[in-house]
């Protein structure tokens, strides 16, 4: 099978975000506003977008927190995704370069809080904050530094639980947008720790220079986990662009052949390994196979496994993380995962589990307030498409893949806190 | 600007009056919870509108005025 052999490494890219030489020149002076200003045009310019999942234009949230009164900065390091680790890497390695990001958006939006949330499992990360806020402490003039270690729950990391939860309630999201009514009520721009990071690369080195990197719609370099039939999982720095080819050649190129890649998390999507192998890495070109970067997470679905049985599990998941507060995701997401278990598991009945799963996806996408329930509809839909043939086997009764280790990884069930 | 009917999904109980008083506009899962419309409301229902938000048991209906476009609506 030519079309899935691997070339050689082509990642040979001079880490940005990883890299601590990054961060050794001076941060730009902000007291004026023509300096704010100025930033803010080469934020802009450098169309940096959001790294946490969403996507959005950096900038334009910058404008918006920037107009409110007091408002209040939050780092979200919490990365709930169970099998993605960029953030936590990147913590790790380079907590002053996330931190100077926080501080300089502070300084944009005349902020004088800022809050550094990681989770509460991620030990080395909460550390790796502590001591390097400890070490800044006299140099950030007028703005006071938190950490905080948020419960490790999937919804915990949504901005508006988070919010909820730095309120003193639980991590459930609210339906407040944190840039109207956010923390202590205050305009609160929540931003994720990548996102930061390149915004203090960006203060420093310029537009031009971010744009080096990338496509001119997508531009600069990107941390992604990737993980499963590859040699050597884990988080690498990427040119956003480059092909899923050499992306997986950078991290050892692959140990079986792949069926299909999970992309973007756990609420991501399925895309067969032929349409996507040589496809760049970007939204833009995913887009036609209705997937996205997401949350930058990129699973090599190996192919002896099934994968209506490995979505089965994280659809499972999924049901167990609802914040129980609006029906259609506390009743849906478990009958979801009930008919799709039915599916995969190859019995007789699955002809009618999948007549339910039709019924059940229509009055579950969308709702809720925030977008769990979206996000397991669209995981559940993109299996469904990618793994069509296999649907049909299930249908007949047979399972391809009986009994092999689980490709995605799910935590067991666990009763960590909300609070 | 065009009106829409908004349902705090966190509040709602799931009784279903709002579905009794606004069939147009609203039906309900098989759960029982409101699955609202996203197209405008007519002013020929305006008044059912009113009513069945006045009548929510538990304040999760709201009437909100939507410009073209929401300019920081959908974060992931
Ligand atoms: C269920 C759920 C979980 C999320 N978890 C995270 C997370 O762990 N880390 C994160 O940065 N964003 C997470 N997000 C996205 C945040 O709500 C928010 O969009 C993001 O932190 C904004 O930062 P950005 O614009 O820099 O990406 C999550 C969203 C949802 C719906
Ligand atoms: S949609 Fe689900 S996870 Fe999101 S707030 Fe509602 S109950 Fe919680
Ligand atoms: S009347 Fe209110 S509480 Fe009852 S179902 Fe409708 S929105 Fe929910």
């Amino acid at each position: 099978m030519s079309a899935l052999t691997v070339r050689e490494p082509q990642l040979a890219l001079e880490p940005r975000l990883l890299s601590r030489t990054s961060c050794a020149a001076p941060l730009p002076a902000l007291s004026r506003a023509r300096e704010r200003e100025h930033l803010l045009a080469e934020i802009e310019a450098s169309g940096l977008t959001g790294r946490g999942g969403g996507g959005f234009p950096t900038a334009t949230k910058l404008r918006a927190v920037a107009l409110g009164r007091s408002p209040i900065v939050v780092a979200n390091g919490t990365e709930g995704e169970p099998a993605s680790s960029k953030d936590k890497v990147l913590i790790a390695a380079n907590p002053h370069l996330v931190i100077d990001g926080a501080v300089t958006a502070a300084r944009l939006v005349g902020a004088t809080d800022v809050v550094i949330a990681a989770g509460r499992a991620d030990g080395r990360g909460i550390a790796a904050l502590e001591h390097a806020v400890a070490e800044r402490r006299g140099f950030d003039q007028g703005i006071a530094l938190g950490v905080v270690a948020a419960p490790d729950r999937f919804v915990a990391g949504e901005e508006k639980a988070l919010v909820n939860w730095l309120n003193g309630g639980q991590a459930k999201p609210t339906v407040d947008r944190p840039f109207e009514r956010g923390v202590r009520g205050r305009p609160t721009l929540v931003q994720n720790v990548e996102t930061l990071a390149n915004l203090a690369l960006i203060a420093r080195h310029g537009a031009d220079w971010f744009r080096e990197l990338g496509t001119p719609q997508e531009p600069g370099s990107a941390l992604v986990t990737v993980r499963g039939a590859v040699r050597a999982p884990g988080v690498a720095e990427i040119e956003l662009g480059t092909t899923l080819r050499d992306v997986l050649a950078g991290f050892g190129g692959l140990t079986a052949i792949p069926q299909a890649f999970l992309l973007g998390g756990y609420f991501g999507t399925w895309v067969s390994a032929r349409d996507a192998l040589d496809l760049p890495f970007t939204n833009e070109s995913l887009r036609p196979l209705g997937a996205s970067l997401g949350a930058r997470l990129v699973i090599a679905l190996p192919q002896d496994a099934c994968g209506l049985a490995e979505t089965a599990r994280v659809v499972r998941y999924l049901g167990r993380e609802s914040a129980g507060q609006c029906g259609s995701c506390y009743f849906g997401l478990p009958a979801i995962a009930t008919a799709f278990e039915m599916l995969a598991g190859g019995t007789a009945d699955a002809p009618q589990a999948l007549e339910r799963l039709s019924r059940l996806v229509p009055q579950v996408e969308g709702r809720g307030a925030c977008s769990l329930p979206t996000g397991a509809t669209r995981l559940v839909t993109s299996a469904l498409r990618v793994f069509a043939h296999e649907v049909d086997g299930h249908r007949a009764g047979r399972c391809c893949a009986p009994r092999r280790p689980a490709v995605l990884p799910v935590p067991d069930l666990h009763e960590h806190e909300w609070s | 600007m065009s009106r829409h009917i908004r349902v705090n999904p966190i509040l709602c109980d799931g009784f279903g009056q709002c579905a009794e008083l606004l069939p147009e506009l609203i039906e309900l899962d098989e759960w029982g919870y409101p699955i609202v419309s996203e197209a405008p409301v007519p002013a020929s229902l305006e008044a059912e509108a009113r009513q069945a938000i006045a009548l929510c048991p538990r304040l999760a209906l709201t009437l909100e005025r939507r410009r073209a476009a929401q300019p920081l609506g959908a974060a992931r």
